[in-house]
Parts: C-alpha cells; sequence; structure tokens
C-alpha cells in the first residue's frame, strides 16, 4: 500500500533531503514506524515521549488535519497524500511569535 | 437602521448572501444543500478585522491599558494592521505596524494612508529575524502598548458578540460554519457561540498551505500556535494550498459575482467539501463561509489572470492570506 508523504524542509536531514517518500500502513501511526524504518528518528520529532503528536507539528491526510481524523489512529488508504508541516499561525510567519515575546514585555 | 454616528458605529451587519449557482446541485427529491457568503469586505475598512480591532481598542481604553496619546504596536501582516490604523486615527492613538516585507504593496499604500507607521522585517529572515526584530523594538520603547491579536480574548469576543449572532438570525437553518484560520479569534468566537446554540452545528477551519519559505523555522520548536487557538471548538481542519485558494477565488467571482480576496477562495474550498460531503450522505446543509476581503489588495499579485499555474507562481513566497 503506497502512500505519499510530504516532507518539510526542517525534517529533509532524514530523507536524505527528499521533499516526498513513499510509505505503507493502514493508519498514521503504523505509517510513521514504516517511515521510521527506513528514515531512522523521523518518528521521533513527530511524535512525544508520551506518544502524542509533537504540539507544533500538523499533520494533514488528503490536506485534512488528521488531530479531527482521530491523530495517530487515523484510518489510511492506498493512494492517499500525507502532509507534515511545523505549525506556524496561518498568515502570520514568524510573527505570531515575535507578537508573543511583545505581548508579554509591553502589556502594562 | 443603516444611520451611525460614526464610522466606528459602521462595523459589522454585513450581509449573508446566498450561492445558487456554486452550490452543488442535489438528486431530485433530496434534501438542499446550500451555500452562504458572509461579505465581510462590506466593512469600513473592507475587512472582517474591524470587528476584532474595534473590541481589542474598546477593551483595552475601558481596562485603562490604553490612554489619549498612546501607541500602539502590533505584528501584522496586513488587514489587522489597516483596521487597527482607522480605529487609532478616530480615537486618538499612534500605530506602528511591524510587517513582513513580502506583502502586497497595497496593504502597506493603504497602512500609510490611514495614518499607520510601518517597520518591516525581511522576509528572508524568516521567523528568527521576525523574533529579533521584536525584541528590540520592544527594548527600545517598553511604553508602546500590544493589543496582539493572537492572545487577546477580545479578539475572539467581538465574533463571539457580533459574528455568531448575526449568522444565527440570518440563518437560524445553519448547519456548517467555515472561516479562515490565522490569528483563530473569528472560528472561536464565532463557533464557540453557535456550538451553545446549535446542536451538532461543525465547525470548519481553512488554514493557507503556502509555499516552502514560509515554512522555514530552524527546527520544529520554533513553531507557534496562537493563545487563542482551543482545537475543542472545531470540528475539522483543512490545509489548502495556493492553487485550490486561487481556483476557488476566481470561481467566486465568475459564478458568483463576487470580487474577494484569495483566503476567500481557500475557505470556499473546504466549504465547497464539506458541501459535497452533505450531498453524498444526503442530508441537509446549509453551509455559511467568511468573505474575509475583497479582491483589491491582491489586484497587483497579477494571480487574478493567466494560467493557475502562472498564479501559483506569482503567490510563491507571498503571505496570500
Amino acid at each position: 500500500m503506497a502512500i505519499e508523504v510530504r516532507i518539510p524542509t526542517i525534517l529533509r536531514t532524514y530523507t536524505g533531503g527528499a521533499k516526498t517518500v513513499e510509505g505503507a500502513g493502514d493508519t498514521l501511526a503504523a505509517l510513521l514506524t514504516d517511515l521510521d524504518s527506513r528514515h531512522s528518528g523521523l518518528r521521533g520529532r513527530l511524535v512525544t515521549e508520551q506518544g502524542g503528536l509533537h504540539r507544533f507539528v500538523n499533520i494533514y491526510v488528503n490536506d485534512e488535519d488528521v488531530r479531527f481524523l482521530g491523530s495517530l489512529d487515523a484510518k489510511l488508504n492506498d493512494g492517499d497524500n500525507v502532509t507534515i508541516l511545523p505549525a506556524v499561525a496561518g498568515g502570520a510567519f514568524g510573527f505570531a511569535a515575535a507578537a508573543a515575546l511583545l505581548g508579554r514585555s509591553t502589556t502594562r | 437602521m443603516s444611520r451611525y454616528e460614526s464610522l466606528l458605529e459602521a462595523a459589522g451587519e454585513t450581509p449573508l448572501v446566498g450561492l445558487p449557482r456554486l452550490s452543488p446541485a442535489v438528486p431530485e427529491g433530496a434534501p438542499p444543500v446550500r451555500l452562504w457568503a458572509k461579505l465581510e469586505d462590506r466593512n469600513p475598512t473592507g475587512s472582517i478585522k474591524d470587528r476584532a480591532a474595534l473590541f481589542m481598542v474598546r477593551e483595552a481604553e475601558r481596562a485603562g491599558r490604553l490612554r489619549p496619546g498612546d501607541t500602539i504596536l502590533e505584528p501584522t501582516s496586513g488587514n489587522t494592521g489597516i483596521s487597527l490604523a482607522m480605529v487609532a486615527k478616530l480615537r486618538g492613538y499612534r500605530l506602528v505596524c511591524v510587517m513582513p516585507e513580502n506583502v502586497s504593496t497595497e496593504r502597506t499604500q493603504l497602512l500609510r494612508m490611514y495614518g499607520a507607521e510601518i517597520i518591516f522585517s525581511p522576509a528572508a529572515g524568516g521567523s528568527n529575524q521576525a523574533v529579533a526584530t521584536a525584541k528590540q523594538i520592544a527594548a527600545d520603547h517598553p511604553d508602546w502598548v500590544m493589543l496582539f491579536q493572537y492572545g487577546n480574548p477580545d479578539n475572539a469576543r467581538a465574533h463571539y458578540e457580533t459574528t455568531g449572532p448575526e449568522l444565527l438570525r440570518d440563518l437560524p437553518t445553519i448547519t456548517h460554519f467555515v472561516a479562515g484560520l490565522g490569528t483563530t479569534g473569528t472560528l472561536m468566537g464565532t463557533g464557540r457561540y453557535l456550538r451553545e446554540k446549535v446542536p451538532g452545528i461543525e465547525i470548519i477551519a481553512a488554514e493557507p498551505r503556502y509555499g516552502e519559505v514560509v515554512y522555514g523555522l530552524r527546527n520544529i520548536d520554533e513553531g507557534y500556535v496562537p493563545e487563542l487557538y482551543d482545537a475543542s471548538v472545531l470540528t475539522r481542519r483543512f490545509s489548502v494550498g495556493t492553487r485550490d485558494a486561487v481556483l476557488r477565488t476566481r470561481q467566486l467571482v465568475e459564478v458568483e459575482g463576487i470580487f474577494a480576496g484569495f483566503s476567500s477562495g481557500a475557505i470556499l474550498h473546504a466549504a465547497l467539501a464539506v458541501a459535497h460531503q452533505a450531498v453524498k450522505d444526503g442530508i441537509r446543509a446549509d453551509v455559511a463561509f467568511v468573505v474575509a476581503d475583497g479582491g483589491w489588495k491582491y489586484l497587483s499579485t497579477g494571480a487574478y489572470g493567466g494560467t493557475l499555474a502562472e498564479a501559483e507562481d506569482a503567490l510563491e513566497g507571498q503571505l496570500w492570506a
């Protein structure tokens, strides 16, 4: 079962620079385990030690956020597209992070 | 009543219009599935952000955080800055916006026209550069007031108190609400209100998926989730790429005559997905979605003409929502 997975720039060190890799699995958890067998360390960047998705990672199956599809238990089918992205505030670029810092230091 | 004491009072109460041509056809005898657009470009400065800007300023005044003559500082990539600039002008404040270089020229021209000052942060430096720039400004000007739209509850409250009630009043049969996910204020406020009033309602987020340069963090821990965000308010969340957003933005004006910005195209894309799902499931649906702003500010991108591939190239690396 082939599932195409898009890898963000910052995680391509685990895929030899590849933008997309293929994997298999009938759930997201199974897919990540499969990917980790060829791209060692990748899974550890996406899943916390407690077994949940990393707070600043978003994973989409066919453009839908897996957190609303069962997270790691999300079902996968042959031909699905999986996209991994770091969480940044939409439309906010790095400014959200800047805003957080500013908000705490200038709010009176 | 359409007479107001000042422009500030004219915010909100935007039209909700049906989209009979873009709504999916249903089989004979099947329950109707209808799309409705909430035209937020009909606000005083032309975007949904007028609601949040007004609420955030009023509440800061009420709480004594903002006093006449103060300087407001806000990192923004566009519409919030324009809204705040208008409100600041009418309420007697100075506004300084920090923004990335890669926003459209119309936005910076509008900001300056409304009287805002702009400090640019290099687009190439990514979030690290933005953080460094912001830290420096804060250190230099400890007296400037930040309303901080990403964590300000009054941003969401604006929608809890205005957008949500307007939608329910105008569309009591609403089954789905779809909006863009940026600060998350629209979805959190409107979503909470509608969930309290309409059992089983679906609250759907559409977030823009930009070109890779925008995600150029050095590591995952530099990611950011707005303080306002509460995933339990949402029922689904879609990531919409540039090509789909452009395609739907063009459809919106070609088929229904609504000239909108690209974030609205992304929102329509998600709205159509849930509408088609409802047709497939044979259930009645009244899907209301947000048209966040008009297309005027994005004309210079050139992305309204040419092929979709050309439009995608034109918007590469730009913050189109």
